[in-house]
């Protein structure tokens, strides 16, 4: 329940951000909502010796339009992400996998770059960012760099986040308008992670499908790319044949372990019904 | 100019007597944040004790240094089981005739065991000492499956008592053996058994959870050293026993101790026993002379503190082949874990298991349980049940089920057809209990209807073939549960806690201008006892229960009861509370017939006055009454107006049920919703309305966690889990189903107001009620049985073997 | 291992300005609950998930275990305690929990109410399905939140200007 010790900052700027965590080092968290770290200190599995807290900084909030790309600052939370008109309008699927996250409380807190930085295969947001092919603005001592997220991930808890960097901004393209969408999460209850959780964005031209992404959360140890089950639904009609193939693709790349949730077997077939049901809702709404 | 006269209709309005749905007077002080609960208890100089546990489900404990700990700033003391040791409180007695180890001595017998207690100036720096302490352990080969406990080869648990071949309740066959209880006439059993054409049986497993209050335990201890007076403000649902034990375990003669249980956030049986953490506070406090307090974290709570049920019982019924049952008998093994620190009457090791032929009228049944030890939390308590009868519902309930199955009757119409009649009250059992009051047929039948039972049938027919035809990909069960559950402990011929009759308590005094107060031996954690027992005081004295005070938890003030748990408060101490008030009432119309000049037998009461009979306007009201205590009573009687009395149940009460739950279930993850949970409830005389559905409601939602996820588990290993709200499954609002509930009324012959109680029967009768619809989905593919608790993954799992998966 | 000072905090609670000399590791939960003697918001668990100790700070249902008290620093807390007026008149919401019986033990209710107040402030009018939605990160052990449903469902009418209708005695 009580924390360890640390000494408190408060930059007001990412840069004096970004120098605070270089000069301290290893020992040293950025705290954005604190609602993944905060817990892990109070149960002393995490016992950082410094936070840097980004709470006061300026400019690291908020979600815009910049032409085509739709801009996340990485300390918006999950609350503001349901509360934008522009994400409803441009990239509803966001909303519908921030509906599911934690419960209310958690949402006012939590932040889209804490859900995406930590490397948690447990968060939704990552997976989402995968689906909508994201890039992530990692600020450092040396500047910023882009990364895209397809390529942040490489196990659980292990990222291409660097010491010293913190992720600043989000941008991905919005989808085509019209598109379909859909985030299907089956959890026991409110606040539970996933036992497998499927992100689907996909476009419909002439009866057919033009485009698909689809992503997969919590079913191995970083979140996935499904790129074949995506291919199975371009230029079908997303028939009961499509779909099965899709699924069928998802899980063989899938590779869930057991826990209290459920045995591997259990995930892999749900993680199935999660991307058929998801596919299904997404081609409903694509106009 | 005078009032006009109220109505009867009003006085009895504002009298707010039994039958109302009374407005709950605590709830002033909880909605505004007021609430008085151990932790908020501040005093001057307050230290704090936190525990240091073990990682280990069972090692020995080869060296503890508390060095760096006792050095580090703050920090006042750290105890291990040697400190204790020249007190003799290293180790403390069970409810249950076991000694517990208070720290751990020697040895390791669970995960998460008490080892040292660390007293520091507050609970930061309490935290970090905890950290510093070392131990060193050696392991040692755990043992998790109580149906190994008694192999040969078993490792040896207890140390302290392996040599030892009787227990408390008899012979032990095994070191690891704890007690075999058994009841009922086994030769009968047997032979109604090879006679029966038709035999059923199963091993029907009620899993390992915890009641799970939202407040954890904690305790402060204030020791004065000068007057040599110990107060304890705890978690309390006993108090007087615990100053009772506290006087026997410390020495500290009986009067100089204080307990008080302030307000209580929830018990469901958690706070029955006494715990480490108490006697740890105590002890701290009566050596520093300081008040010491004590909070656990919910980990610690859910890890090291009593846990419920983990009853493997195999059960089987005797039948003819049209489905009247000849006989039963029951098998028990029951999981202690490390310490039997069950918290029953003494002379019940498996509480009241024997109610287990349940609502049904079975001539002839044999019950044999065997109590182990497993390297596992310590218990178990009775969690919103009374001891052990849900396990006893559950297994009956099931069984009975499984029975029609296997006849291809309707389980709801072979329920019918063995229910103990009306005309049989009161019902001596096959297994020793005499039922006092039951109307089953009426209330099954007022059940069946309300909900629609034979269209829902159909309907589950035709979902069956749809799903056949891939229609649809749900299954849907109907669940049908009948409990009668056995609560108020109880009549001191057979019920004692440690040697003390479990009768209970009640004490009015009545003031001069009209209000009272009255105080009880029972303990409140949100069953609103302050604002019920006003009403039954309201009624029997017509005195306004808004003008009556209710304290209860105060040892020093309250008269001496066992407490509240096993729904035992309206049954027992709620029949003082009547009887007290009659006295009361006896003596106020002595003085009424003083007043008015005219003999007692000429009055007669109404609402809130003694009236001349057949002349109305010649009355006096209780207020005046009230006042003429103090001043006007007729020669030769005391002055005053107060009352006590301890009352001594003649029996059990024996409230009942009728729960129909409705569950569609997704076969591809195996999730279960439930539509409709239909919950009558007979509890005999209902004393608030309001209270008794909040008491469902509340019932019913633990029962759907317990019967849908909740499950404490340890690994191969000795680990456990499940132990933080991470795992442990506690629905929020958006899980939990709306509730139906509805009643019969069926007093209890024996009680003064004939109420039986009611706060536990959801839990009692819910369980089976969510089990049996979710298997009674699968009946039709033969599935006779699924474990709970019914996870998502493990319907699938059971959907999955039928290849109902695609 | 650091052995930071403490630092002396304010924080806007009920509409006063508080201050403690606190750790930077102290919970907001603490401050309120020790230093400032608010013991109204509870403790339930160390995970996250009861809500117990719920509070509104900057218009936000919050969770106080989970934030430091040095994070809050300038912030607007409400508690239980500043949920009534200033004359001692309930809140509605209050009100409304003892009216339709939304509360046995009462140590989930501060934390209940004080997450329904931000609800209703979000969504003046949900429906019973909202309102279940809107409370998922409070557990109750008690009533089954049924009742509290019920509450939440009727404070909403009041706000809104509706009469509330009076159950039954």
């Amino acid at each position: 329940m009580i924390p360890g010790r640390f000494t408190y900052h408060r930059p007001n700027s990412v840069g004096e951000a970004v120098k605070l965590l270089a000069d301290l080092g290893e020992e040293a968290r950025p705290l954005a909502g604190g609602h993944s770290l905060i817990p892990m200190m109070k149960l002393r599995l995490a016992q950082p010796e410094h936070l840097v807290d980004l709470g006061r900084i300026g400019g690291l909030k908020g979600v815009r339009s910049e032409g085509a790309d739709i801009l996340l600052g990485a300390m918006t939370t999950q609350a503001e992400i349901l509360d934008s008109a522009l994400l409803r309008e441009k990239a509803p699927i966001l909303q519908e996998a921030a509906q599911v996250i934690a419960d209310p409380q958690v949402r006012y807190q939590g932040t889209i770059g804490g859900n995406v930085a930590n490397g948690d295969p447990g968060n939704d947001m990552p997976g989402l960012m995968l689906c909508l092919d994201a890039r992530y603005t990692l600020t450092g001592g040396k500047g910023n760099r882009q990364v895209a997220a397809r390529d942040f991930y490489e196990a659980a808890f292990f990222t291409k986040l660097q010491p010293g960097e913190i992720l600043t901004e989000i941008r991905f393209a919005a989808p085509t308008a019209g598109h379909g969408w859909a985030y299907e999460k089956l959890k026991r209850k409110i606040g539970d992670y996933a036992v497998a959780a499927a992100a689907v964005v996909l476009t419909m031209s002439g009866g057919k499908c033009s485009g698909a992404s689809i992503a997969l959360t919590n079913v191995a140890q970083t979140p996935l790319l499904a790129v074949d089950a995506a291919k199975a639904l371009v230029g079908t009609a997303v028939d009961a044949g499509a779909i099965d193939a899709a699924a069928k693709a998802a899980i063989a790349i899938s590779d869930p372990t057991t826990d209290t949730r459920g045995p591997v077997e259990y995930r892999r077939s749900v993680l199935g019904v999660m991307v058929r049901r998801a596919i299904a809702r997404a081609k409903s709404r694509a106009r | 100019m005078n009032a006009p006269t109220p109505t009867r209709a009003e006085r009895e309005a504002a009298l707010k007597g039994m039958g109302f749905s009374r407005r709950r007077t605590e709830d002033a002080r909880f909605i505004q944040g007021k609430g008085n609960y151990v932790d908020d208890i501040k005093l001057p100089g307050m230290l704090f004790g936190d525990f240091v546990r073990s990682p280990y489900g069972h090692a020995r404990i080869k060296k503890i240094d508390v060095s760096k700990a006792t050095a580090l700033p703050g920090v006042v003391a750290v105890l291990t089981a040697e400190e204790l040791k020249p007190v003799k409180l290293h180790w403390m007695p069970t409810l249950a005739g076991d000694v517990q180890m208070v720290l751990a001595d020697g040895k390791v017998l669970f995960a998460n065991q008490e080892v040292a207690f660390v007293v520091a100036q507050d609970r930061y720096i309490a935290a970090d000492a905890v950290e510093l302490v070392e131990v060193e352990y050696e392991l040692l080969p755990p043992l998790v499956d109580p149906f190994k406990s008694m192999a040969p080869d078993a490792p040896v648990l207890r140390e302290d008592i392996k040599d030892k071949k009787d227990g408390a309740h008899g012979p032990r066959k095994h070191p690891n053996h704890i007690f075999e209880w058994t009841i009922g006439d086994k030769a009968a059993a047997d032979k109604a058994f090879a006679e029966a054409p038709v035999t059923v049986k199963e091993l029907i497993s009620y899993q390992r959870v915890h009641p799970m209050p939202l407040e954890t335990c904690a305790s402060l201890a204030s020791m004065d050293k000068i007057k040599g007076e110990l107060t304890v403000w705890g978690t309390f649902q006993a108090p007087h026993v615990v100053r009772t034990v506290a006087a026997i375990l410390s020495g500290i003669p009986e009067h100089k101790i204080r307990v008080i249980s302030p307000d209580i956030g929830g018990g469901f049986g958690n706070k029955v026993g006494v715990y480490p953490g108490y006697v740890c506070s105590i002890v701290a406090s009566i050596v520093l002379g300081v008040p010491v307090k004590w909070v656990e974290d919910r980990l610690e709570n859910l890890s090291a503190t009593a846990f419920a049920r983990d009853y493997h019982m195999t059960t089987e019924l005797a039948a003819t082949k049209d489905g009247k049952i000849l006989g039963l008998r029951c098998h028990v093994l029951a999981d202690h874990g490390a310490f039997d620190a069950c918290a029953d009457p003494t002379k019940w090791p498996a509480g009241f298991f024997n109610i287990v032929t349940g609502s049904y009228d079975i001539p002839a049944a044999h019950v044999a349980v065997d109590g182990v030890y497993t390297n596992k939390a310590p218990g178990g308590v009775a969690y919103r049940c009374s001891f052990r009868v849900t396990e006893a519902a559950y297994a009956i309930e099931r069984i009975v089920d499984v029975l029609a199955q296997k006849l291809n009757m309707d389980p709801a119409e072979l329920r019918l057809k063995n229910f103990i009649q009306p005309q049989q009250f009161p019902y001596k059992s096959a297994l020793g209990w005499e039922y006092d009051s039951g109307e089953y047929p009426t209330a099954m039948k007022k059940a069946m209807e309300t909900v629609g039972y034979q269209a829902l049938r159909a309907e589950q027919a035709q979902k069956r073939e749809a799903f056949k035809r891939g229609e649809t990909r749900e299954l849907m069960g109907i669940g049908v549960a009948f409990f009668t559950e056995i609560v108020g402990a109880g009549p001191s011929r057979n019920c004692d806690i440690l040697g003390i009759a479990m009768f209970d308590s009640a004490e009015i005094r009545v003031h001069p201008t009209g209000a009272a107060i009255a105080r009880f031996g029972t303990k409140s954690q949100g069953q609103a006892h302050e604002t019920t027992y006003a009403q039954i005081i309201a009624t029997e004295t017509g005195i306004p229960a808004d003008l009556i005070a209710v304290e209860e938890g105060d040892t020093s003030t309250a008269p001496y009861g066992l407490g509240t748990y096993g729904s035992r408060s309206t049954p027992v101490a709620g029949a003082a509370c009547a009887r007290a008030a009659r006295k009361i009432h006896a003596k106020a119309k002595k003085i009424a017939a003083h007043l008015l000049e005219v003999s007692e037998n000429d009055l007669e009461f109404d609402v809130d006055r003694f009236q001349v009979k057949g002349l109305p306007e010649k009355m006096k009201t209780m207020k005046e009454v009230c006042w003429a205590a103090y001043n006007n009573v007729p020669a030769g009687m005391e002055p005053g107006l107060e009352a006590v009395d301890y009352y001594d149940p003649p029996n059990m009460t024996y409230p009942f049920g009728a729960y129909i739950c409705v569950v569609d279930i997704d076969v591809d993850t195996g999730s279960a919703k439930v539509r409709r949970f239909y919950a009558l409830d007979d509890c005999g005389t209902r004393i608030n309305p309001m209270v008794i559905e909040g008491q469902v409601h509340g019932g019913l939602t633990e029962a759907f966690a317990i019967a849908m996820g909740q499950e404490i588990s340890y690994d191969a290993t000795g680990n456990v889990q499940g132990v933080t709200l991470m795992d442990y499954f506690v629905p929020t609002a958006v899980e939990t189903p709306v509730w139906e509930t509805d009643h019969t009324v069926t007093p209890s012959p024996h009680h003064p107001i004939g109420a039986k109680g009611v706060g536990e029967s959801p839990n009692v009768g819910g369980v089976p009620a969510f089990s049996n619809a979710v298997i009674d989905a699968f009946k039709h593919l033969g599935v006779t049985h699924m474990q709970m608790p019914h996870d998502a993954w493990r319907v699938w799992k059971t959907a999955e073997k039928l290849g109902l998966v695609k | 291992m650091s052995n930071p000072a403490k630092t002396r905090v304010t924080i806007n609670v009920n509409g006063k300005d508080m201050s403690a000399e606190v750790e930077p590791r102290t919970l907001l939960i603490h401050f309120l609950r020790e230093n400032l003697n608010l013991t109204g918001p509870h403790i339930g668990c160390e995970t996250t998930h009861c809500g117990a100790c719920t509070v509104d700070l900057d218009g936000r249902s919050v969770k106080s275990c989970t934030l430091f008290a040095v994070q809050a620093e300038g912030s607007k807390v409400v508690t239980i305690e500043g949920m009534a007026a200033a004359d001692g008149s309930l809140h509605p919401l209050q009100a409304a929990f003892a009216e339709h019986h939304g509360l046995q033990c009462g140590f989930c209710t501060p934390g209940m109410i004080t997450r329904a107040y931000r609800l209703l402030q979000e969504n003046p009018t949900p429906t019973d399905e909202e309102i279940r939605f809107g409370i998922a990160g409070n557990i109750c052990r008690c009533t089954g939140y049924q009742n509290i449903v019920k509450a939440i469902r009727s404070a909403a009418q009041v706000m809104a200007g509706q009469p509330r209708k009076e159950a039954a005695e």
